[in-house]
């Protein structure tokens, strides 16, 4: 398997961290309330089809990117670096 | 039988080897079996459960029958097919499955007890009584079915692994491989061309066809010339490609040194890890057997494999041989024995429109029903239209037709298409992205036609590559169609094998359908068929027509069960090459490395480090001795542990502050420059993730540390902080673990070792302050911080001085009578101080239950803390840190669980656990830290301390985990 | 006042040399990490700029006087080999001159060599001359140069040089014995 990081091209699977859905990047606020933390921390689209994931290119550049992907061809549609997307996705 | 000029051997060059304790010779360029097979010997294995004497069925890697043992001087290796190991000058081969030898074998028993042992016998004769399955079943049947033994030591043999990246991949190098790499080579593409065999040339160099008008073998040998000079392309013998995975990328396993003798570094095997942006299957067809009664005996052998024998190795395994084949190009085996003067005694033709001429009788219609010759082939009954009839005949050759290597298209899911013109399975186009198949493994058999799809492919694949270029001419072949008449099984009564390796009969498979275990991949696993080191290449689609016919069903509707990597046995030496010894993982060395084992240290790994356990010191007999005056030092006088394994990150910009804000549970913007602070990280769950201090050296610039186990945790933790949630902050920062040696120096004396050091002493720096002091020209860090308990500083210098402090720290402790303390006494230190570790904040353990919930600011927000705020992560019902003082001197252990005194020792009475034990000589018995429900609200009580494993039962007293100095006035000092 | 001796990871280590691919150590002098703040691009190249060099492309490193400049990760790059000028408020420099090992790999096995490690395209086309990659040798996490086309610098931690070490020895040695 291959990820295609934005930074340093197509490498290999074994240099990345695999963290979970990009749901991660949107932080409850101080406020949340119970059912969110709930949603936040622990319920999960089992997708399948395409899902979107957080990667670490940990032996690599140390970039995060959400990886667009599906679960059932194993196809890799493409990622995009997290520092990248707009404040609005957050 | 040699047959003179034929073969691709060297004759000039004789190589000697042993089977079976015997001395045999054969040419450079042998295989075990051509060898064998040169010297007469027709018996090389004994079948799986019958133990039926067995000869060679095919020249290939998907050889079920002779399966050998080859015995190294350091390694053993099982189930080696002999139609693949080369013989070399010394190599010994073992034949396997069989008691005392292969000749009389005790346990062909089996084989008369045959009419017992049908599919599916072991499941229901040895299911009860249930107690007896593990002591006396299973051993028993392990050792009477079997195959290969290990020699039960390690292996020791060299492997190796690699990546190789091509734009073109291509799988075999028959005509339509070569034809392949070659018009994508000349159109300036880098190509991998990958061979199983040790030659190039596949089915050419054991047909007899002509290639623009001349030998096969000509064209063979300009093509490989051409390929071999140009310098973006790579030729791979003796590779085969094992599977197909996610993103282009393919296994391989080179035999490297598997065919020569051992010598240093010299690897066995290497496996390959493949990246092709496209890839050309040109993997062939396998010929097929056909289920006839008794068609396993030695001497029966697939005519493809007989004609291998005669053209590569110059071999025939017989001197009367008959043929019984069900379609045309078995045809031409025949006559290339009789043209090299073999007898060929009469070919026995299963179709009625079949060609009766050729230079020897031909039976039309015909079938063979019986087989005779206990070790070896004597003679055939048959049977055709004018009645049942006799030969005598030393060598058997099949054809059942053919079946194109369709394995790798199916290893990402996809199925294979049943064609009916060629009564076989073909490809799925597109089931791998970017992977084509052509010529026979597409089910296009005439060498032209290998020869056209193996150019088109490389033009498709060029195509997509955006590569220019491409056109070559495909030179004229033979391009004769393919006919057959498929025939799967003979009726008759004896028993007929579908899978030789694992023997299975066409009975099993009836037997099974029969008993309902008709879905194919039922049958497959009530019968074992297609489970032998072969998976099934010789008899899968045989057995699921079988299959398909007992059940009334088509062969498409039946279906094939799944093909999986890897395609050939894989040996998992190959796969985790280098992974052993120091290739398991990284050591990591601090600078004082050499200083503590010049001292006699026992280094003891932390993570990926080696850290001192202790310092002996001569007449101290055990490690606690050393551990003990270790804490005295630190305690009574000064010591000195390198500390350099702990994480440090260098944090810097205006938004510093800000950063260190979010990410731990405690303020550092209000931190003055020139102190540090402890400091508490949570993960997003809101349980503990880390802890360190942090000092302020500048405005802008914080120097984090983290624990020696989460440093990289830590690193990856503040890089998704910053990216995900404040990538416009100014704030930047990287590791510098490995920039800083640092070294606690911790005791009464500390200060006065520091001030050793310094042209001018120290002057007020209080607990948790941090500064530079010049150590001659090198500048160092000094930090007042203390894991002991103790008037505590560590100094740090650039990594390259570490060495060098180290030797004279150590030094001058001596001379204040202290020196270096390990890890052992380091970890005893701390427990006395209550100070946590990784062992108490293990990722189930909230701020609330090491008593630091304070600690988490309600000033501002930071990552964690609403979660560390929900219900349940906090309260009286939560496992709490306490200190555990046993009531006597006894052992405890750590990971003991916690008991109210009259409570039954049982799983729901637990009350918590222990996390850290040490012995401290201050209170002269164990101390532990542990987790206890509501456990600083019992103060004071009598817990039971119980380890069944190791018959611990102490009563303890539950106290504060800080045993000492509470108040921390030794560390204020 | 004690005057500390400085050693770099493998001291004294002699140069292995196996059928004319040469490993070995090189004392790669200082090594300061550049990493700019938001939007200060064009003040860190100014800052560069004396030095004959501009910020690193991603994947990119360049050489000039001895001094060398190449990008180690997501906007980052070390300076190595020379004193790192002042980039007052507009980037985060940090001493890493004793965090790393360089090891040269020199010669006909060095691509092969490298190839049993690293997961990474290393053909000419993927990665010429002049290319910087943070990409896994083995288990270590390393900077990889290409200084030609069969030269390369490999910089892992420090701590882990002696495994840096013995693995480039075992492909080496093997690769010879292939050849052998």
């Amino acid at each position: 398997m291959k990820i295609p990081c934005p930074l340093c091209g197509a490498r290999d699977r074994r240099e990345f961290y695999y963290m979970g859905t990009d749901d991660y990047l949107l932080r409850p606020s101080d406020n949340a309330t119970e059912a969110e933390l709930d949603n936040h921390l622990f319920l999960r689209d089992n997708p399948a089809g395409k899902t979107q994931d957080l990667w670490y290119h940990e032996t690599g550049c140390g970039s995060w990117m959400v990886v667009s992907r599906n679960t059932i061809t194993h196809e890799v549609y493409g990622a995009e670096l997290v520092m990248e997307r707009k404040k609005e996705a957050r | 039988m040699r047959i003179e000029g034929k073969g691709r051997i060297d004759r000039s060059k004789v190589v000697h080897f042993t089977f079976d304790g015997r001395k045999y010779k054969g040419f450079k360029g042998d295989t075990v079996a051509s060898a064998l097979l040169a010297n007469g010997v027709k018996l090389m294995g004994r079948s799986f459960k019958y133990h039926r004497p067995r000869g060679v069925l095919t020249a290939g890697s998907e050889e079920p029958n002779a399966l050998v043992e080859v015995v190294g001087a350091r390694n053993q290796t099982p189930n080696v097919r002999a139609t693949m190991q080369e013989i070399f000058e010394g190599l010994n081969v073992r034949s396997q499955n069989r008691w005392p030898s292969l000749r009389f074998d005790l346990l062909s028993v089996n084989d008369l007890l045959s009419p017992f042992l049908s599919a599916g016998f072991y499941y229901k004769t040895f299911m009860w009584p249930r107690s007896l399955w593990e002591r006396l079943y299973e051993p028993v049947i392990r050792r009477a079915a079997g195959l290969g033994s290990l020699s039960g030591t390690h292996d020791e043999g060299h492997y190796e692994k690699a990546y190789a990246f091509c734009d073109l991949l291509v799988v075999g190098a028959g005509p339509a491989g070569l034809m392949a790499a070659l018009v994508a080579a000349r159109a300036g593409a880098d190509v991998i061309l990958c061979e199983e065999d040790r030659l190039l040339g596949g089915r050419l160099l054991s047909a007899d066809s002509n290639i623009d008008g001349k030998p096969a073998g000509a064209w063979l040998a300009s093509v490989e010339a051409e390929l071999r000079a140009l310098s973006n392309v790579r030729v791979m013998t003796r590779t085969s490609v094992t599977g197909a995975y996610d993103g282009g990328v393919y296994s391989a396993l080179e035999r490297v040194g598997l065919h020569r003798g051992p010598r240093p570094d010299l690897p066995r095997e290497c496996f390959w890890r493949i990246t092709a942006a496209q890839v050309v299957l040109a993997a062939g067809a396998l010929e097929r057997p056909i289920a006839f009664p008794m068609n396993d005996r030695p001497g029966i052998m697939l005519a493809s494999a007989a004609q291998t024998y005669l053209e590569k190795f110059g071999v025939v395994a017989g001197r009367r041989v008959v043929l019984f084949a069900n379609n045309d190009g078995a045809r031409a085996v025949a006559r290339q024995l009789m043209a090299a003067g073999v007898s060929v005694a009469a070919i026995l033709d299963s179709r009625l429109d079949a060609s009766a001429v050729e230079d020897c009788p031909v039976y039309l219609g015909a079938e063979v029903t019986d087989t005779k010759g206990r070790l070896a082939l004597r003679e055939i009954s048959g049977r055709h239209a004018g009645g049942a009839f006799q030969i005598d005949c030393d060598l058997l050759l099949v054809s059942g037709g053919w079946n194109p290597m369709v394995h790798l298209t199916c290893h990402m899911n996809g199925r294979p298409r049943w064609e009916a013109s060629i009564a076989a399975f073909v490809p799925m186009a597109d089931a791998v992205p970017n992977l084509r198949a052509a010529g026979a493994c597409n089910g296009a058999f005439s060498t032209l036609e290998c020869l056209a799809e193996g150019a088109q492919s490389a033009q498709s694949a060029l195509q997509a590559l955006g590569r220019a270029g491409g056109v070559t001419q495909v030179p004229r072949a033979e391009g004769l169609p393919y006919a057959i008449t498929p025939l799967w099984a003979v009726e008759g009564k004896g028993r007929a094998w579908l899978d030789f390796a694992n023997d299975v009969t066409t009975k099993d498979v009836k037997l099974s359908a029969q008993e309902g275990f008709a879905s194919v991949e039922h049958m497959k696993r009530y019968t074992t068929q297609g489970m032998a080191p072969d998976q099934g290449k010789n008899s899968n689609i045989g057995a699921l027509a079988v299959l398909a016919d007992a059940t009334g069903r088509a062969i498409p509707e039946t279906g094939t069960t799944t093909y999986r990597p890897p395609f050939v046995p894989t040996s998992i030496a190959a796969m985790g090459a280098g992974g052993r010894g120091a290739g398991f993982a990284p050591q990591r060395f601090m600078t004082s490395d050499q200083a503590s084992r010049d001292r006699g240290a026992p280094m003891i790994e932390a993570g990926l480090w080696y850290r001192p356990s202790y310092f002996p010191k001569p007449g101290e007999t055990t490690w606690r001795e050393a551990c003990d005056r270790e804490i005295a030092y630190v305690r009574h006088a000064v010591g000195v542990c390198d500390v350099s394994t702990l994480g440090k990150i260098d944090i810097q910009g205006k938004d510093a502050g800000r950063f260190l804000d979010l990410v731990y549970t405690n303020p550092f913007s209000t931190l003055p420059v020139g102190r540090v602070r402890y400091g508490l990280m949570l993960r997003d769950d809101g349980y503990v993730m880390d802890d360190g201090t942090s000092a302020r050296l500048a405005d802008d610039r914080y120097l984090m540390t983290t624990t020696t186990a989460a440093a990289g945790l830590v690193m990856r933790h503040l890089d998704f902080v910053h990216q995900a949630h404040c990538a416009d902050w100014d704030v930047r920062f990287i590791s510098v673990t490995e920039a800083w040696a640092q070294f606690a120096v911790a005791g009464p004396k500390a200060r006065a070792l520091i001030n050793s050091l310094l042209d001018q002493p120290l002057g007020d720096f209080p607990f948790m302050a941090v500064g530079d002091v010049p150590l001659g020209s090198v500048s160092a860090r000094l930090f007042r911080i203390s894991f002991s308990g103790e008037e505590g500083y560590e100094i740090a210098v650039p990594t390259r001085y570490g060495e060098a402090l180290f030797r004279d720290l150590v030094a001058r402790a001596e001379t204040m009578g202290g020196g270096p303390y390990g890890m052992e006494a380091l970890n005893v230190l701390r427990i006395e101080k209550g100070f946590i570790t990784h062992a108490e904040i293990h990722g189930r353990v909230t701020a609330f239950d090491i008593g630091a919930e304070k600690m988490v600011s309600g000033k501002k927000d930071c990552i964690g803390k609403r979660a560390a705020m929900r219900p349940g992560m906090l309260g009286p019902e939560r496992e709490q840190m306490v200190g555990l003082k046993p009531l006597s001197e006894a052992l405890i252990t750590s990971g003991a669980h916690l008991f109210e005194p009259a409570a039954d020792l049982t799983r729901v009475n637990s009350q918590g656990y222990t996390t850290s034990v040490g012995y401290s000589p201050m209170f002269g018995r164990y101390l532990a830290l542990g987790f206890l429900v509501n456990g600083r609200a019992r103060l004071g009580e009598t817990v039971r301390l119980v380890d069944r494993l190791r018959g611990i039962d102490v009563p303890c007293e539950v106290c504060d985990p800080v045993f000492f100095d509470k108040a921390g006035e030794k560390l204020r000092a | 006042m004690p005057e500390y001796i400085a050693k770099t990871a493998l001291e004294g280590r002699a140069p292995l040399d196996v059928a004319g691919t040469v490993l070995m150590e090189v004392d790669h002098g200082r090594i300061a990490s550049i990493q700019p703040f938001p939007a200060q691009e064009k003040a860190v190249a100014k800052v560069l700029k004396p030095l004959g060099f501009g910020f690193p492309a991603v994947g990119k490193f360049a050489v000039k006087d001895g001094a060398l400049i190449a990008w180690s990760g997501r906007e980052q790059a070390f300076l190595i080999g020379v004193d790192c000028p002042d980039f007052g408020k507009a980037a985060a420099v940090t001493d890493q001159s004793g965090a790393w090992v360089s090891l040269d790999l020199n010669g006909p096995l060095a691509v092969q060599a490298l190839a049993r490690y690293v997961p990474m395209d290393l053909r000419l086309s993927a990665f010429g001359v002049g290319s910087a990659a943070r990409t896994p040798l083995y288990h270590m996490s390393a900077v990889i140069l290409r200084l030609g086309e069969d030269q390369f610098r490999i910089m892992v931690f420090r701590s882990m040089a002696r495994t840096a070490w013995h693995e480039m020895e075992v492909a080496l040695k093997t690769l010879a014995a292939r050849a052998a």
